[in-house]
């Protein structure tokens, strides 16, 4: 019985592991509903996008080298550089940054004040839009990611458990890793927006457009901002799910499994994405190891879905979400 | 007090009138085939309290969305402390001195009333964005600094009590006044006010009226606002410009405007036979 609670705290562990990168995902969404009110369906995309530019340009590949194959008849591939990590994630940084301003430039700038509906439709277009340049640019084979991220199991922690329990607990090193980044991102982002007039002025952007105007506040620089900032939490979330499982096109699908991530957080939490994403990690995993034997297995896959819905039902702003005040 | 519109004089009850801050020239303000504003001119001066009034559709708010950049005018010309306004966007009108209040308040409903009152003193920071993520000296003593104007303006308001509710929860008089102390937290050369008493009871709009006579003379501050309620703009104004359908058809002192003929028959109607 001893061997079962120590599996079960093994498999608790590696839940909140994997709870943390889907928080990772998720906080993309929250910066941009917080600060424009948009729910940003491309934020899976654009983690995918983030992580085959990195690669690319790690690997000194030639950019729509099938576009331009195919038009002059030449047979480019790579530049035959290799692109030192340090400097690849900073010209990546750059090209997020240029995303985020063209993003503002050519499609949010022109649907201020419309309907919520409308920008989350045009978020839709901008997946499928960023899919297809990515897949363009760079090639939809799967690649692989080394940015120098510790992988494999870390033997520390299980000589560690080993000589205590008696049973080594296997943790990986990416895994770990992946959660010192998440608690440093997570504390730059909240200094941001609750320390720094540009948070402030996020916050007000969020609330009301005219009213932040009159206070002096730039709506595209905000919204620019905005974008850059999920740009670069889109490449850090790339990043690490990349170096885990390859960067593939499917990774754009990790996006639908932050959704009951922000159903349990609230959509409007810094700190609700994390604990949702950590409740979601080690709720599916803990459910799959105590429930899963009796009802088939494969509960991984839906005990996500049910969990938010009931928390739709009984909790619809999620646990740390803006309390919904109504005036009567 | 005189209708001269040059300015420089010293009110009956001791306040300084200075020189011309604002110039509306031949403004003509079209939406589509509508015109909102016909070839209107007046001028604000330094101190004073300066009235737009006229019935429903007159083209109040138009005139002040105009002077906040929220309209931009097809024809005619903002001059702004002596210089010729380029065709600016509100957010850079803000920067000028400008701050404003709307019709229908225009909060942050999700943040507490302090919140509020501090993005109006977001023009006035200038640290860098790194060291106020890490609380450095500098970006500390500018957050303190803030606070305490802020404070101030809560402190003149009368708003103590309610600092840290949200404002979401606030009655609508109480509203109207974080709205206004955030606008003054900017410190505005010109406060623009639009109908800040619409639809108070009594109290209230004595209250909303002492505040703004305090603004003026206290901080020296300009202010023009629109207003529906005649009486109270005769008390409060030093100048009255009136409008009727786009148009100007007065302008002058509150007892000018009283007596102006055309001003009665917009107000009371006139009879056509």
């Amino acid at each position: 019985m001893p061997d079962q609670v120590l599996f079960a705290a093994e498999v608790m562990l590696n839940g909140l592991m994997a709870g943390v990168l889907y928080s990772l995902v998720a906080l993309g969404f929250v910066l941009i509903f917080k600060a424009s009110g948009i729910f940003n369906y491309a934020q899976g995309v654009m983690a995918l996008f983030a992580a085959l530019t990195l690669v690319g340009i790690m690997d000194g590949q030639v950019p729509f080298s099938h576009l331009i194959n195919a038009i002059f008849g030449t047979n480019i591939h790579h530049f035959g550089w290799h692109t030192p990590a340090l400097l690849a994630i900073i010209l990546t940084i750059m090209v997020m940054v240029l995303f985020a301003w063209l993003v503002q430039r050519f499609i949010f700038r022109h649907l201020v004040n419309q309907e919520p509906i409308i920008l989350f439709m045009a978020t839709i277009g901008l997946a499928y839009f960023l899919e297809g340049v990515g897949d363009l640019m760079w090639g939809s084979d799967i690649k692989k990611l080394d940015v120098g991220i510790p992988k494999g199991m870390n033997e520390t922690i299980e000589s560690i458990t080993h000589g205590a329990f008696g049973y080594g607990f296997f943790i990986d090193n990416l895994d770990i890793f992946a959660t010192f980044v998440a608690v440093i991102l997570v504390a730059i982002l909240v200094c941001f927006s609750q320390y720094t007039k540009q948070g402030r002025a996020l916050r007000a952007v969020a609330d009301d457009h005219q009213a932040a105007l009159s206070v002096g506040i730039s709506l595209s620089y905000i919204w620019i901002l905005v974008w850059s900032i999920a740009g670069f939490v889109a490449l850090v979330a790339g990043t690490i799910w990349g170096a885990k499982s390859g960067v593939q096109f499917s990774l754009s699908l990790i996006a639908l499994k932050a959704l009951p991530v922000l159903m349990l957080g609230g959509f409007t939490s810094i700190p609700g994405a994390i604990i949702g994403g950590l409740i979601i990690g080690v709720g599916e995993k803990l459910f799959e190891f105590l429930v899963g034997p009796w009802i088939g297995g494969a509960t991984e896959n839906w005990f996500a879905y049910v969990l938010a819905l009931l928390f739709l039902v009984f909790r619809p702003q999620g646990l740390f979400g803006e309390k919904i005040i109504e005036r009567v | 007090m005189s209708n001269g519109s040059e300015g420089n004089f010293v009110t009956t009850d001791g306040r300084n009138i200075g020189g011309v801050m604002m110039e509306m020239k031949n403004i003509t303000l079209r939406f589509g085939g509508v015109v909102a504003l016909e070839n209107i001119s007046f001028n604000i001066l330094e101190g004073e309290v300066r009235a737009i009034i006229g019935p429903n559709g007159a083209g109040k708010s138009s005139m002040l969305n105009v002077i906040s950049g929220f309209y931009i005018p097809q024809e005619g010309e903002v001059i702004f402390q002596g210089s010729p306004r380029p065709s600016l966007k509100p957010f850079e009108v803000a920067h000028q001195g400008i701050a404003r209040t709307f019709q229908n308040i225009a909060l942050f409903e999700g943040m507490s009333v302090l919140d509020n009152v501090m993005t109006g003193r977001l023009t006035k920071m200038k640290t860098g964005i790194f060291s106020q993520m890490i609380w450095a000296g500098k970006a500390e003593r500018e957050e303190i600094e803030n606070r305490e104007a802020v404070e101030k303006i809560i402190d003149f308001l009368e708003i103590q009590a309610i600092r840290k509710t949200p404002v979401s929860r606030l009655p609508y008089g109480l509203k109207k006044r974080v709205e206004l102390a955030r606008a003054l937290a900017a410190e505005p050369n010109l406060l623009l006010l639009d109908e800040p008493m619409a639809g108070m009871n009594v109290e209230e709009k004595q209250d909303m009226s002492r505040f703004i006579l305090d603004v003026n003379s206290e901080f020296g501050t300009t202010i023009a606002l629109i207003e529906h309620d005649m009486g109270v703009v005769m008390d409060l104004s030093d100048r009255v410009v009136v409008m009727d359908y786009g148009r100007k058809i007065g302008d002058g002192t509150p007892d000018e405007v009283r007596n102006n003929q055309e001003v009665i028959d917009a107000y009371l109607g006139v009879s056509h036979d």
